[in-house]
């Protein structure tokens, strides 16, 4: 693309985002002349560049929204609602073309003369005097209302052509009180963006107002592939540094000495620096989320203030990307179901004002960030009664719940407390989507609630994601590195504590309790290497289970950098990534779920071969010898499939789908994963479902991946099924008959032979 | 004058293979290399490259050449740059960059099978060897 559209684009991004949010606040004090100031001149940032880029239909919008908002910033016209939703419409606006220039290059051919004549409407004052329609008539040039401020605007005007900063600067010098910036505004802007935006550090003097200057005033934008790629540098002058130190400590020669205590303290400052270039304040994702607060508490005729603390608090960027999903589900939340509506409010003697608080702060190398809305808080009866319902809870376990206990039911997959469903909150991704989102980088959420008064979300997140505290561990020669988020505990295995089988599945007694272990060098199929004598045990929590990890040698707690896999490593789900340890060599780090998962297939596969043996050596044959299988329905039957051919169970929209190479393929984990009906493949005709859903059975072999589209799943069987030989049928391994219904078993294999042969030779 | 085409050229199991010469970012000493267990086959290491962390690829098993003989290892590793990342391979022997006319390329012959006929590119008539031309395709190489 263009590089000087590309730099528009991203300019105006930013200044929209700016805009959006000055309307908002605006909103709040409709008598700020500041902010007005402000919002005209993002919006004027742009409509500029557009003249220059030949963007007219923008540059149309912009004019109108301009146009309104010099009525506005001149008090020709009062702020209202009306004017608030207009503008805010115009920001809409201004960015679907945006997205369709970046998309295009071009402006697209959206009609928005109804939004521009709506604009045009409302700069008629609804009912003031004839003298200020007059004025109205050169809204640009007519004299704002103080007389002191006229001079200044003329000694300006002129100023406007030559690029220069420091006449400009002058200007408001002259008049230091704060309508000066009003007068100002059009001056500064046709100056270059990054001109005017360095003034205010210039003009000292008069940029003692608060708020004045932002922390944008002296920054330069840098390319996040850049930052990676010099962290990466300073991560490799670390460990060139410790091995210098290490072959300088025997010399004895001083100056070499002091010069290595110097590099040693300049790389561990750069270090730090460097981790410090991919922060970002909280307020990067917070600045978004007053426009969703306003939009949703119109919707639902509520009144919502919302207000921020610790919006400065700094996250890694990757943590802020992460958390943007489930922090927006959670304000939704709160608006849709928290804060009452204003009828509730004053029956209840509160102010009919709601008030959601947003708060982050750093504790204990965790950013704690708070959702608390004053609303009418969860009533603890009903979620217990809705949990038992759904038979979450058994009736003895909600006898002896703490209120703690059972708000964070809510939690839980399968709960879902609206009684009707909005199109807000209630949208099928339940509170517990929420929950393993944030779990999945390491943190961790709770709800408590005071009924009446308030309720209040906490969310515990690492400070970044980039960097993470983990233990070493070895197993049979190799080290691998294992997040400390899912570490629970590491003992060493001797006969105090041994371990022993529960139908074939290895268990430690750790306390009282049984808990199932793995072998991490079975988990891994790692053959070469020896085991060593002693072992050790690591116990480790994935969501909500427990397991232990049985490793040779544990090595020492260390922080790593997470370095990503190549694409060729994304399909083996047991790895988060690898790092470079102290020695230069390369560690992968477990991914706990991931494991966790795989542990469990092995584990059934392996009893299943066992079973398989065993059926051999009794001279049975293909009879049985399946002993786990995921029964679905497909093309109107009923249809199943030994649970180990299933990598997982997906559920894409139909929109998701797109044509490759004349085969069906959807996005999946970061690659191309090809489509295949079952029903199609199997002879039936397709059925659509009607949510417009498309349930997918993840078949992978070698590192490939094929989703087999079927109607829907049943349930998962265990026990001996007798499989009947049907004729050779393609894709068909045979029949039986599982819960009293006669089931075909599908032979994925040969239907991925068949339908896909070219991917899996 | 001929057009050329600039080949970096390396030698496996007695084959000499070339790579385009703006496909190589670098030809190093052997690195250690990390196994990763459960990878595809195709994929026989990682390495760090100053603090990088780039896949390595077993030409050999790639192409079918056969294991490398025991007790033998691969002493140089040379790195591409692919659209998709950079990718290692551990080789024998690297050789010169060579500068070949554009009329001694000829595609492979239909009658090549297997998967090397999907990693290379084309076949280059040098005096006294035929210099096969690899394809810089991350998901071809990689087996994915």
């Amino acid at each position: 693309m263009n590089e000087l559209l590309n730099e528009f684009l991203v300019e105006s991004y930013e200044n929209m985002d700016q805009y959006e949010g000055s309307l908002i606040e605006l909103e709040k004090d409709p008598t700020s002349k500041k902010l007005v100031s402000a919002i005209f001149r993002t919006l004027h940032t742009v409509k500029g560049t557009c003249g220059f880029l030949g963007l007219s239909r923008l540059e149309a919008i912009a004019h109108a929204g301009e146009n309104l908002l010099s009525l506005v910033r001149d008090g020709v016209v009062s702020f209202n609602q009306a004017i608030a939703s207009a503008l805010l419409a115009t920001g809409d606006a201004v960015r679907a073309i945006l997205a369709q220039l970046e998309k295009t290059e071009t402006e697209g051919d959206l009609d928005y003369s109804e939004l521009v004549a709506l604009l045009v409407s409302l700069q008629k004052p609804a009912a003031e005097g004839a003298a200020s329609v007059a004025e109205s008539a050169h809204p640009t040039k007519a004299a704002p209302t103080e007389a002191r401020a006229v001079p200044v605007e003329a000694e300006a005007v002129p100023v406007k052509a030559p690029v220069k900063a420091a006449p400009a600067t002058k200007a408001p010098a002259a008049d230091p009180k704060p309508e000066s910036k009003a007068v100002k505004a059009p001056v500064e802007v046709p100056v270059e963006a990054s001109a005017a935006k360095a003034q205010p550090t210039a003009k000292a003097p008069e940029g003692d107002s608060p708020s004045g200057s932002k922390a944008s005033d002296s920054t330069v934008r840098v390319n996040v592939e850049l930052l990676d790629r010099l962290m990466n540098l300073v991560g490799e002058l670390v460990l060139t540094r410790n091995q210098i130190v290490q072959l300088t400590g025997s010399l004895e020669s001083v100056p070499m000495q002091a010069a290595c205590h110097r590099l040693n303290h300049i790389t561990t400052e750069l270090q730090d620096r460097m981790m410090k270039t991919r922060v970002q304040p909280i307020d990067a994702l917070w600045s978004k989320l007053p426009r969703t607060v306003r939009d949703l508490a119109q919707l639902c005729g509520k009144q919502i203030r919302l207000e921020t603390e610790g919006a400065e608090t700094e996250l890694d960027r990757t943590v802020i990307e992460a958390i943007k999903d489930p922090m927006t589900h959670l304000l939704r939340n709160s608006v849709d179901h928290g804060v009452e509506s204003p009828e509730e409010r004053r029956a209840a003697g509160k102010n009919p004002e709601g008030r959601i608080l947003l708060r982050a702060f750093h504790a204990a190398g965790l950013v704690t960030i708070e959702i608390i809305d004053d609303g009418g808080g969860i009533k603890v009866e009903r979620v217990k009664a809705r949990a038992l319902e759904r038979n979450l809870i058994t009736p003895e376990k909600a006898a002896t719940m703490s209120q703690q206990e059972v708000v964070n039911l809510i939690f839980q997959a399968g709960f879902s407390t609206a009684e009707k469903v909005s199109n807000i909150s209630g949208r099928g991704v339940g509170m517990d989507v929420v929950k393993t989102q944030i779990e999945k980088i390491g943190g961790m959420v709770d709800m408590s609630t005071e009924v009446g008064k308030s309720t209040t979300c906490r969310i515990k997140i690492p400070l970044t994601l980039a960097i993470i505290p983990v233990v070493i561990v070895g197993c049979r020669g190799d080290r691998f590195a294992i997040p400390q988020t899912n570490l629970l505990e590491v003992i060493r295995l001797d006969k105090n504590l041994m371990v022993e089988t529960v139908h074939e599945t290895p268990v430690v007694r750790l306390r009282g309790n049984l808990l199932p272990i793995v072998f991490l060098d079975s988990v891994l199929a790692i053959k070469t290497g020896e085991r060593e004598e002693t072992q050790h045990l690591v116990v480790l929590q994935a969501g909500d289970r427990h397991f232990g990890l049985v490793v040779d040698t544990i090595h020492e707690a260390e922080e790593i950098v997470v370095k990503p896999l190549g694409r060729a490593l994304t399909a083996v789900s047991c790895f988060a990534g690898a790092t470079i340890l102290g020695d230069g060599h390369v560690a992968l780090i477990l991914d706990i779920f991931g494991l966790g998962s795989r542990a469990a297939m092995f584990q059934s596969t392996r009893a299943a071969n066992a079973f398989e043996e065993e059926a051999k050596a009794q001279g049975v044959g293909t009879g049985a010898l399946l002993n786990e299988l995921l029964v679905f329905h497909v093309g109107g039957i009923r249809a199943a499939m030994p649970l180990d051919m299933v990598s997982r169970l997906e559920e894409f929209s139909r929109e998701q789908i797109e044509e490759a190479a004349g085969r069906q393929v959807i996005q999946y984990g970061g690659s191309i994963m090809p489509l295949i009906s079952l029903s199609r493949a199997l002879g039936f005709d397709e059925t659509k479902s009607s949510d417009g859903r498309v349930q997918t059975i993840v078949y992978a072999r070698n590192g490939r991946a094929v989703g087999l589209v079927i109607d829907g799943v049943e349930e998962i069987v265990r026990g001996n099924i007798e499989v009947q030989p049907a004729g050779r049928r393609s894709g068909v391994l045979g029949s039986a008959v599982i819960g009293k219904q006669i089931t075909e078993l599908i032979d994925a294999q040969d239907l991925v032979r068949t339908h896909a042969s070219d991917l899996f030779e | 004058m001929n057009k050329t085409r600039q080949l970096c050229t390396f030698v496996l199991e007695g084959q000499t293979f070339g790579i385009p010469v703006d496909c190589v970012l670098e030809v190093i000493r052997s690195l250690p290399l990390t196994h990763v267990p459960l990878a595809p086959e195709a994929v026989c290491g990682l390495i760090n490259l100053r603090g990088q962390i780039v896949t390595a690829i077993d030409l050999r098993r790639r192409l079918e050449l056969g294991p490398l003989k025991e007790g033998k290892t691969a002493r140089m590793n040379i790195i591409i740059r692919t659209s998709e990342g950079p990718l290692c391979f551990p080789i024998d022997e690297v050789g010169d960059v060579v500068d070949v006319e554009e009329r001694l390329f000829e595609p492979v012959p239909e009658t090549m099978t297997g998967t090397a006929r999907k990693l290379i590119d084309s076949v280059c008539k040098l005096p006294g060897t035929l210099l096969l031309v690899l394809k810089g395709d991350y998901a071809e190489l990689a087996g994915i």
